[in-house]
């Protein structure tokens, strides 16, 4: 009986391509606004990931993620380096400054004061150029992103000049680094230069970041170091996720694709309702005389998952083949930079088809149980 | 299955039996009975025509006979078997072994060939798909349209799309077929060479034909003829009344 239900959804051709479409709609919408979402927010924690060498992050009490903190003394990274099972321990800055372009506009910029003497903060791949250009005067090292905003696609910025917070700063080196949250341009430049780049108050250490002794555990250390040192210890993975709870907690994005989210649920399950039912409207004659020759409840809601769970795989399947295509084509385009889908996501969207399609094939189904074989007759 | 004993003695060759069947429809507050008390007796190998006017009550007793809507009183014995005793699963298994099915419609599955229509019940039933084929061809064969076993219905003219829907009524040898106006869409000659093909396929010893029509241009092939007026059978015999 299953072949026969599939034969009579495929037999509409009409009703068949729209389920496919809907579920393929739906599927699209929720895993490209998922992956979309997943991986805009994970970048509240691309600072941290840019530094995969660092154990643990070491801040005042109130910082809460690499763009909102509060600088410490100086002072404090000798505190770190003397409690015990810290390695290495190395300042980091991070502030805001501005930049007038050649053209003379003014762009804001992030820039990182890296250590002088081992470079621990920089990211670990470069796109143009080898870290240790920073060692040159007046060197910066630009993200890859960050050259798209500055200058014309294609175009090697090595050797220009900037005017950074007044000061003479030269491109050095492009770093492939996972943009930040906000897309802002970042500029790499040793410790010390960053000190001269960003004039502030006399506290200026953003961070320590600290290398964990062998066989000592990150999370064990951050305890410690909090304990001794009275600061803010955050092992690598904690503070990933602090940047993460931050976009989450304090702007409208979770919200907005939610509502994106569900309105692609919605969608499903008007478009399927809808089609199922006058699917179903269509043949209740022909399920009607089937019911009368003898085939029961049973089988008949056998028939009904098989088309359901038909156009669910094949229009699945064609979503999330349309969510790879987009991820795919957009992968050059900056702000797409290092997307990828989970593996949750799909799963999401398996779920939510699934369920789009037992209530649309309930509903549907009703219709056929409750039609009496004895209509067939009328 | 159950063994109730009816009001009264039943044939062992009667392959229907109904006793006292009403039946009851509510429209809003009211209800109307439909029929009144049908004690009737059809014997294998008859082939018997319900005729009547429209709203005489002749679906609901087809449909009652052949367990398709429960009688509000009464019983219904089919091959001595008290259907209305079963429980949901076993008359629905029972009409699937037991009744073969022409509707006024058809009701064809329009995605699948002839053959396919036609081997249904044995699908239903659980028959390999292929052997369930193979028979319907052959009763297809049988009907004459052995070549059009691949075509869709839609590819089918009226009279070849009853002759599927003949076959799929008889494809798992059931002991009752029952038939809904089978000539109303035929013109008169094949509406004559369908109950031809019926009576010559269908009809067998250990087998009822029962034929619900409007068409007089029929009632000479009957084997017995029921009339039935506002819910009662008022005339039962081998041709019609003459002031019918």
């Amino acid at each position: 009986m299953v072949w026969i239900a599939i034969r009579m959804l495929t037999g509409d051709a009409t009703k068949f391509y729209g389920l496919l479409f809907g579920i393929a709609f739906s599927t699209l919408l929720i895993t490209q606004q998922l992956t979309i979402f997943v991986n805009l927010i994970e970048r509240g924690a691309s600072g941290v990931y840019n530094v995969p060498s660092a154990d643990v992050w070491v801040m005042d009490p109130v910082s809460r993620t690499t763009d909102v903190n509060l600088p410490m003394p100086s002072t404090a990274l000798d505190r770190v380096r003397s409690v015990p099972g810290v390695e290495w321990a190395v300042p980091h800055l991070r502030a805001a400054a501005s930049v007038r372009t050649k053209e003379g506009d003014l762009e804001g910029v992030s820039v990182i004061g890296v250590d002088d003497a081992t470079l621990i903060g920089l990211p670990r791949r470069m796109a143009s150029g080898s870290t240790n250009v920073l060692e040159r005067p007046d060197a910066v090292v630009i993200d890859d992103v960050g050259t798209t905003r500055f200058f014309p696609e294609g175009y090697d910025p090595v050797g220009e000049r900037l005017e950074l917070n007044d000061q003479r700063a030269v491109i050095m080196g492009v770093a492939d680094a996972i943009p930040s949250f906000t897309s802002q341009v970042t500029l790499y430049t040793r410790y010390s230069r960053a000190l001269n780049f960003v004039p502030g108050t006399r506290n200026r250490l953003s961070f320590v970041l600290v290398g964990a002794a062998p066989n000592i555990d990150a999370k064990a250390l951050a305890t410690r170091i909090t304990e001794e040192t009275g600061l803010r210890a955050r092992t690598r993975d904690e503070f990933a996720r602090d940047g993460i709870d931050f976009i989450i907690e304090n702007t409208g994005i979770p919200l907005n694709f939610g509502i994106t989210v569900m309105l692609g649920f919605l969608v499903g399950v008007a478009i399927v309702g809808l089609t199922f039912s006058l699917f179903i409207r269509d043949n209740i004659k022909q399920f009607g005389a089937l019911k009368a020759i003898g085939v029961n409840n049973a089988k008949i809601r056998k028939m009904v998952a098989a088309q359901a769970a038909m156009v669910g795989s094949i229009g699945y399947g064609l979503g999330v083949l349309g969510t790879v295509a987009f991820i795919w084509s957009f992968s050059s385009n900056p702000t797409f930079k290092g997307f990828y889908i989970p593996w949750q996501v799909p799963l999401i969207s398996l779920a939510a088809v699934t369920l789009i399609l037992t209530l649309t094939g309930w509903i549907a189904l009703r219709n056929v149980l409750k039609t009496e074989p004895a209509a067939v007759f009328r | 299955m159950s063994n109730v004993a009816l009001a009264a003695p039943v044939d062992a060759a009667t392959a229907i039996a109904t006793r006292g069947v009403v039946r009851d429809f509510t429209a809003g507050q009211q209800t109307i009975r439909v029929l009144h008390g049908i004690d009737l007796d059809i014997r294998a190998g008859e082939l018997t025509y319900l005729v009547g006017e429209s709203g005489s009550g002749k679906t609901t007793l087809i449909s009652i006979m052949c367990g398709i809507l429960w009688p509000t009183e009464g019983e219904v014995r089919l091959f001595g078997t008290d259907i209305y005793k079963l429980s949901d699963n076993e008359l629905v298994d029972f009409r699937l072994r037991n009744v073969g099915f022409i509707f006024q419609q058809y009701n064809l599955i329009p995605a699948i060939d002839a053959a396919s229509n036609a081997a249904v019940p044995l699908i239903a039933q659980g028959v390999d798909r292929g052997e369930a084929r193979a028979r319907a061809i052959e009763l297809l064969a049988a009907l004459n349209i052995a070549d059009q076993a691949d075509k869709l219905p839609s590819q089918l003219s009226g009279g070849q799309q009853q002759r599927v829907a003949i076959a799929r009524a008889l494809v798992h040898q059931p002991r009752l077929i029952v038939c809904d106006e089978p000539t109303a869409a035929l013109d008169a000659r094949s509406g004559r060479r369908v109950m031809d093909l019926l009576r010559e396929v269908a009809l067998a010893d250990d087998r009822s034909v029962i034929i619900v029509t409007h068409d007089n241009r029929i009632f000479d092939l009957a084997d017995r003829i029921l009339v039935l007026e506002d819910g009662r059978i008022t005339h039962d015999g081998r041709d019609l009344p003459k002031d019918h």
